[in-house]
């Protein structure tokens, strides 16, 4: 036994004093740069380690990211449906105006100076008077009646007076009470608002804009507990280095980072996938819907995902991802006492 | 460096595992820590790494009293100790240089200082060289050298080692405790948990001995 210690002491080098560094139970050695830098390192080797496991283990990581990414564009492909569907009823806005048909025995120049009148009304933002010849000329381009038109000795068409009132579409009492006040006024033969449906297209939106909110919400609780349990598949894999990590030392928040980062790189990459699951829906969809419109002589376009639109689902994603592995680890690490 | 003043530790299922045990480790003293299966070895050094609180008593290691230690104090009291396992607790995904690099990582050391500190540590246990081999490659007596490296890497006070010969035949235990002998040397604490009678009685050091929790000869 002796012989096998010398040739130990040969093959090793004798082991200088050691001076013990009682300062080191916070922080280590090296100046403050050093620490700086080591500090930046775990980072950078976190980020890029975890994007590593990531692509280590290509079959898990496809399908969690794929199940990600169709439920944030289910999520996101919903908002873009509301918001094209607000374009439309935003071109509508114009039709809450209010028509005077005016009496047949009522002249241009009476109806001109009635419509100066209105006009000075401070409720009101613009009045158009249709004189009889211009809505005949106006009827005739505008349907396919032109000729039966044409066969009529007299012109049928009242004087119309089209009345634009100021926030028509929140003002509803205000709305009623000009409806009214036109209605007295002996030149008018009536008054009509389109108003009911287009009261009832905004309700219709106001309830499809919170049906996407909520839709959204239960989208990013879906996607936060598919992380949060991905990481904690990935947790119980590296069980092991958990509790050795834990054993030397190591903080939580040493032992959480590059878990931290795992979600933050599913939660971003399924962010980038959704964008493009999304913009490919939307492309599909461009020229039938352009179609659509064109049927209906609308000017109707659909919209993209915008650049700020895109940055928020990404960032969103992003961020849903670190918060649903930090709630998973701030549990799981409380839990786990190394043996 | 290590007192432990009358410390219990009962267990709302067995009782008292531990029972008024008291003794002094001083610093650069050698000493084994031995007992029947059940004695309270595993808890004693539980208590030692904090893995677990005592009931009741004192426990001091460098003046910190570890009963009244907060939790996110725990990892710096694990950072000034050096454990050593029966069953090496290595990383076998990662290098030997990795696994010893381990704990200055996580204290922050910088690259070049981690570099230089982990090729000393492997030098000390005559594993130069073997810096790129997984765990898995090396014998049984290189993975415990492997683990000692990483125990004293980043130069503790105290070293425990939990039956740190238990796998080894008798040339590769004499090796390590010719090792620790070799610390010991140098000022640092040394406690190993051991079972290994006749290891004991080869060297003269001093012998903590538990008999069903309760301290009997120190």
């Amino acid at each position: 036994m002796k012989q096998g210690n010398k040739n130990y002491i040969r093959k090793g080098r004798p082991i200088k004093p050691v001076r013990h560094d009682t300062r080191q139970t916070k922080t280590a050695g090296g100046n403050f740069v050093d620490k700086l830098h080591a500090y930046r390192d775990l980072h950078a080797h976190a980020l890029f380690s975890s994007l590593g496991r990531l692509v280590a283990s290509p079959f898990t990581s496809i399908m969690t990211i794929t199940v990600l990414a169709i439920a944030i564009s289910l999520a996101s492909g919903f908002y873009i449906l509301v918001v094209n569907l607000q374009q439309l009823t935003g071109n509508l806005e114009t039709s809450n105006q209010i028509s005077l048909f005016l009496r047949d025995d009522v002249s241009d120049a009476h109806a001109n100076k009635l419509a100066d009148n209105i006009r000075k009304n401070t409720k009101v933002q613009s009045v158009k008077l249709i004189t009889r010849e211009q809505g005949l000329a106006e009827f005739k381009t505008y349907s396919s009646f032109g000729a039966a038109i044409n066969a009529l000795e007299t012109n049928p068409l009242p004087i119309v007076i089209q009345v634009l009132p100021k926030n028509s579409l929140e003002d509803k009492q205000g709305l009623e009470d000009l409806l009214e006040n036109f209605q007295r006024s002996p030149e008018v033969d009536f008054a009509q608002v389109d108003l009911q449906w287009v009261e009832r297209l905004q309700s219709i939106m106001a309830v499809a804009r919170l049906f996407a909110i909520l839709l959204n919400l239960m989208l990013g609780i879906a996607v936060l507990f598919v992380i949060g349990n991905t990481i904690r598949l990935e947790l119980h894999n590296r069980h092991d280095e958990v509790v050795i990590a834990k054993l030397v030392g190591a903080t939580n928040s040493f032992i959480q980072r590059p878990f931290l980062y795992s979600g933050f790189w599913i939660g971003f990459i399924s962010g980038v996938a959704a964008w493009f699951i999304v913009t490919v829906l939307m492309l599909i969809l461009r020229q039938p819907v352009e179609k659509l419109s064109g049927l209906y002589e609308g000017g109707f376009h659909l919209l993209f995902l915008s650049f700020t639109d895109t940055l928020a689902l990404i960032f969103i994603s992003s961020v849903l991802g670190v918060l649903g592995s930090w709630s998973v680890l701030t549990y799981q690490l409380r839990q786990l006492k190394p043996e | 460096m290590l007192k432990f003043d009358n410390v219990t530790k009962r267990y709302p299922e067995t009782g008292d595992v531990l029972r008024n045990v008291s003794f002094h480790l001083r610093r650069g003293e050698i000493a084994f820590l031995t007992g029947h299966s059940g004695a309270g070895k595993s808890t004693l050094l539980r208590l030692i790494t904090t893995m677990e609180r005592c009931s009741r008593g004192q426990i001091l290691l460098d003046g910190q009293d570890l009963s009244y230690a907060k939790e996110k104090q725990l990892p710096f009291i694990r950072r000034k100790m050096g454990v050593i396992y029966q069953d090496y607790k290595l990383l076998q995904d990662r290098t030997v240089f990795d696994n010893v690099a381990l704990p200055l990582v996580i204290a922050g050391y910088g690259h070049h200082e981690i570099a230089r500190r982990v090729r000393a540590a492997l030098d000390k246990v005559s594993l130069s060289g073997k810096e790129k081999k997984y765990p898995l490659a090396l014998s049984g007596g290189e993975q415990q050298r492997v683990g000692i490296a990483r125990a004293v890497v980043n130069k503790p006070p105290i070293i425990i080692a939990d039956e740190p010969t238990g796998n080894l035949d008798p040339e590769l235990s004499a090796e390590i405790m010719f090792l620790f002998g070799q610390f010991q040397q140098v000022g640092v604490t040394v406690l190993i948990a051991s079972h290994d009678i006749s290891l004991i009685t080869q060297l003269n050091h001093r012998v903590l001995k538990l008999d069903h929790g309760q301290l009997v000869s120190s």
